[in-house]
C-alpha cells in the first residue's frame, strides 16, 4: 500500500507536470485555431468556404454535446430541442421585433439552458437506454408542437428578410467570410469551456458521475447537481449554435432545425473522433461534415439513395472498426514518436 | 345511435392498432432482454418486410395473408445475418459499448433506406385488391377495418405463442437462461453466440409479421420505417425493456391513447398524446410498468 501515497513532494511535481502539460495544451489549441483561422487566405471557392463553416459548426455542437454525453455520460439523443430553439428564438427576434441576432443568441442560450434544468429533474432519474429514448421523445413532442405552432410560421418556418447586411443583422448575403470566423470563434469558446471544464472540480465530479456513479455518491460527488450543470452548459451552447444556423441560412423551418437527424448529428461527430476528448468532436466533425456535403452534392442529387448507402455504411464500419474514435489513431502516432 | 358511440368507435381503432404497435415492438424488446442491444435499424427491418411482402405480391400475385410465412421467414435470416455481420462485432467493443451499438445499428438503417431508395425508388407503394383491403365489419354501429382486425388477432395469436415458445421448449428455456446470466449458460453447453443470433432471427421475424399485416393497409415508402419506429422504442419503455408482456400492456395502451387523443387534439398532434403519457409514466416509475432494473 504504502507505494500507493505520494509524499508531499511528489505530490507537487505531479501537480506541476499536469499543470506543464496544460499550458502546452493550450498552446498547441492556439496554434492549430491560428492555422484554421489563416484557411480563407487559400480557400476562395464559395461552396468549400460553406463545407468550413458547416464543419466547424458542427465540431461546436457536438463539443457541446461532448460536455453532457462525452465528460458527463449521459447520452442524449434529443439536443436538436436546444439547437431548434436557439433557431426559433434568434429567428423570431430578429424578423418579428428587428432584435439583433446577437441578444437572440445569448437569450435563446439562456432559455435553452433553463428548459435543461427544469426537464433534467425527472430525466436524470432515468438510467441507459431509458434516458436516451426519453431525450428522444421530449425533442419529438418540441418537433410536433412548432410544427403546429401558427405564430412561428408552423410547418412554413420563418424566412429571414434580406438586404440588411453588417454585423449587427449578422447578415452577409455577398461574402461568407464573416460566417466562418463566427463559427470558428463558437468552436473556440466551446473548446475553452470543455477545456476548462475538464481540468476544474467540476470536470473530475462529472467524469466520476459517468464512471461508476455509485462510488462517485460515496466519495462524496454531487451526482444529480452534476448532471444538471453538464446538461445546463450543454443546452447553452446547442441553442447559441442553432441561433448562428439560423442566421447563416437565414431561413429555418421545424424539420430542418429540430428532426431527429439533428441530434444524432451534433452526437455523431464526437463518437467518431472519440467521446469525452478534447478534440474528438473537432477531429469527427473534419472527416463527417466534409464527406456529408460531397456524398450530398456528388451521389444524392438524383435522390437514388448512394450517398445513404455509403454514409450509413461508413458510420457502422467506424463504429465498428474503431470504437473508441478516430483520435485514438493521432494518439497512437504520437506515442510511437515518444517512445 | 348513443351519445357513446364515438367513443367506443374509437376505442376499439384503438385496441386494434396497439395490438399490431405491440407486435411490431415485441421482437425490438426481446432482443434487448436479451443482451442489452437497442436496435435503431427495428424501423428499417419492419420496413423491408413491407418491401417484401410487397415485392412477393407482385411477383406471385397472393394475398399478403398466403404470403406473411414467407415474409416472416425472410426476416429470420435477415434478423440472423444483422447479428453474425454487424451486431456481434458491435458486442466486442471494449470501450463505450453502448454508443458502438447505437451507431453502427444506427448506420445499418441509413444504409437500408438508401438501398431501399436505390432499389425501389422513393415512390409511395400500396397492394392492390387484397382479400381484406378496403372492408370494414360493423359491430351494430362501430366499425372496424376487416385488416386491422386481423392484425389484432394475428397480433394476440403471436403473443400467446411466445409465450408458449418461452415457457415449453428448450429454446425458450436457453433464451431465458442467457438473458439471466451470460457467463454461467456457457457453463451447461449453451453456445451464447447461438442463442443471440437466434434471438436476433426470432426478434426479425416478429417484426417481419408486423411488416406482412401493415403492408395490406398502409403506404410502403423507405422511410415508412421511422413513423413506427419511435412508437417502437416508446412502447418497449413503456413496457419495461425486455419484457414481453409488457410491450403487449403497453402497446394495447398506446393505441388507445393514441386513438383517444385525437378526440380533443388534431390529428397531427396525436403522438403528443402517447409521448406525454409515456414521460408521465416513466417519471413514476423509471423501468416502465413491468420492467425490472
Amino acid at each position: 500500500m504504502t507505494e500507493l501515497t505520494l509524499s508531499r513532494a511528489e505530490t507537487k511535481s505531479v501537480a506541476s507536470s499536469i499543470a506543464e502539460m496544460r499550458r502546452f495544451e493550450i498552446l498547441k489549441a492556439l496554434a492549430i485555431f491560428a492555422l484554421v483561422a489563416a484557411l480563407p487566405i487559400i480557400v476562395h471557392d464559395v461552396y468549400l468556404q460553406n463545407v468550413l463553416i458547416l464543419t466547424l459548426m458542427f465540431a461546436a455542437l457536438s463539443q457541446s454535446w461532448n460536455i453532457l454525453g462525452g465528460y458527463c455520460g449521459q447520452i442524449s439523443l434529443g439536443n436538436a430541442l436546444y439547437f431548434g430553439i436557439g433557431a426559433y428564438v434568434t429567428s423570431m427576434l430578429f424578423v418579428g421585433f428587428s432584435i439583433t441576432p446577437w441578444l437572440g443568441l445569448g437569450l435563446g442560450g439562456v432559455l435553452a439552458a433553463v428548459l435543461a434544468v427544469v426537464l433534467g429533474y425527472p430525466c436524470f432519474r432515468l438510467k441507459g437506454h431509458y434516458f436516451s429514448i426519453a431525450t428522444i421523445v421530449i425533442a419529438e413532442i418540441g418537433l410536433l408542437l412548432v410544427h403546429n405552432w401558427d405564430y412561428a410560421g408552423a410547418a412554413l418556418g420563418i424566412q429571414w428578410p434580406v438586404g440588411q447586411d453588417g454585423w449587427t443583422t449578422l447578415q452577409f448575403a455577398r461574402n461568407k467570410i464573416p460566417y466562418f470566423y463566427l463559427a470558428l470563434g463558437l468552436f473556440v469558446v466551446t473548446w475553452f469551456v470543455t477545456f476548462f471544464i475538464e481540468g476544474s472540480r467540476w470536470g473530475y465530479w462529472w467524469r466520476a458521475v459517468r464512471d461508476n456513479p455509485e462510488a462517485a455518491r460515496s466519495l462524496g460527488v454531487e451526482v444529480f447537481r452534476s448532471k444538471i450543470a453538464a446538461a445546463a452548459v450543454s443546452a447553452f451552447f446547442t441553442a447559441v449554435g442553432g441561433g448562428f444556423y439560423a442566421a447563416f441560412v437565414g431561413y429555418i423551418d421545424p424539420d430542418s432545425v429540430m428532426s431527429f437527424r439533428f441530434s444524432l448529428l451534433f452526437a455523431l461527430p464526437a463518437v467518431l473522433g472519440g467521446i469525452g476528448t478534447l478534440w474528438g468532436p473537432a477531429v469527427g466533425a473534419a472527416v463527417l461534415i466534409p464527406l456529408t456535403e460531397i456524398l450530398r452534392s456528388y451521389a444524392g442529387g438524383s435522390g437514388n439513395g448512394l450517398d445513404l448507402i455509403i454514409y450509413g455504411g461508413l458510420v457502422m464500419l467506424v463504429a465498428l472498426a474503431k470504437p473508441d474514435g478516430l483520435l485514438s489513431l493521432f494518439q497512437l502516432m504520437g506515442r510511437g514518436r515518444s517512445t | 345511435m348513443t351519445s357513446a358511440q364515438p367513443f367506443l368507435q374509437v376505442l376499439a381503432s384503438g385496441l386494434a392498432m396497439g395490438l399490431i404497435y405491440a407486435l411490431i415492438a415485441v421482437g425490438l424488446s426481446l432482443i434487448f432482454g436479451l443482451m442489452d442491444v437497442v436496435n435503431f435499424a427495428h424501423g428499417e427491418f419492419l420496413m423491408l418486410a413491407m418491401y417484401a411482402t410487397f415485392g412477393l405480391f407482385f411477383e406471385t400475385a397472393l394475398d399478403p395473408i398466403v404470403l406473411a410465412p414467407l415474409v416472416v421467414a425472410i426476416m429470420f435470416v435477415l434478423g440472423i445475418s444483422v447479428y453474425a455481420g454487424v451486431v456481434r462485432y458491435a458486442m466486442r467493443a471494449k470501450t463505450n459499448p453502448g454508443m458502438v451499438q447505437i451507431f453502427a445499428t444506427f448506420g445499418l438503417a441509413i444504409l437500408i433506406q438508401g438501398l431501399a431508395q436505390y432499389f425501389f425508388t422513393p415512390d409511395y407503394r400500396s397492394i392492390p385488391n387484397t382479400w381484406l383491403g378496403g372492408k370494414t365489419l360493423n359491430l351494430g354501429g362501430v366499425f372496424l377495418p376487416w385488416p386491422q382486425i386481423y392484425g389484432g388477432a394475428i397480433s394476440l395469436a403471436t403473443f400467446l405463442g411466445l409465450y408458449l415458445l418461452i415457457s415449453r421448449t428448450d429454446f425458450g428455456k436457453a433464451l431465458e437462461a442467457t438473458r439471466e446470466d451470460q457467463g454461467a449458460v456457457a457453463l451447461v453447453g449453451i453456445d451464447r453466440n447461438r442463442i443471440f443470433a437466434l434471438g436476433w432471427g426470432l426478434g426479425a421475424a416478429l417484426v417481419g409479421l408486423a411488416g406482412a399485416v401493415l403492408a395490406i393497409f398502409y403506404y410502403i415508402h423507405p422511410n415508412v420505417g421511422g413513423t413506427f419506429a419511435l412508437v417502437a422504442y416508446v412502447t418497449v419503455a413503456l413496457g419495461g425493456f425486455g419484457s414481453i408482456f409488457g410491450a403487449l400492456v403497453a402497446g394495447i395502451i398506446v393505441g388507445v391513447v393514441e386513438a383517444l387523443t385525437t378526440l380533443i387534439l388534431p390529428p397531427a398532434l396525436k403522438s403528443v398524446g402517447i409521448f406525454t403519457l409515456y414521460l408521465g409514466v416513466l417519471f413514476i416509475r423509471p423501468s416502465g410498468l413491468l420492467g425490472r432494473l
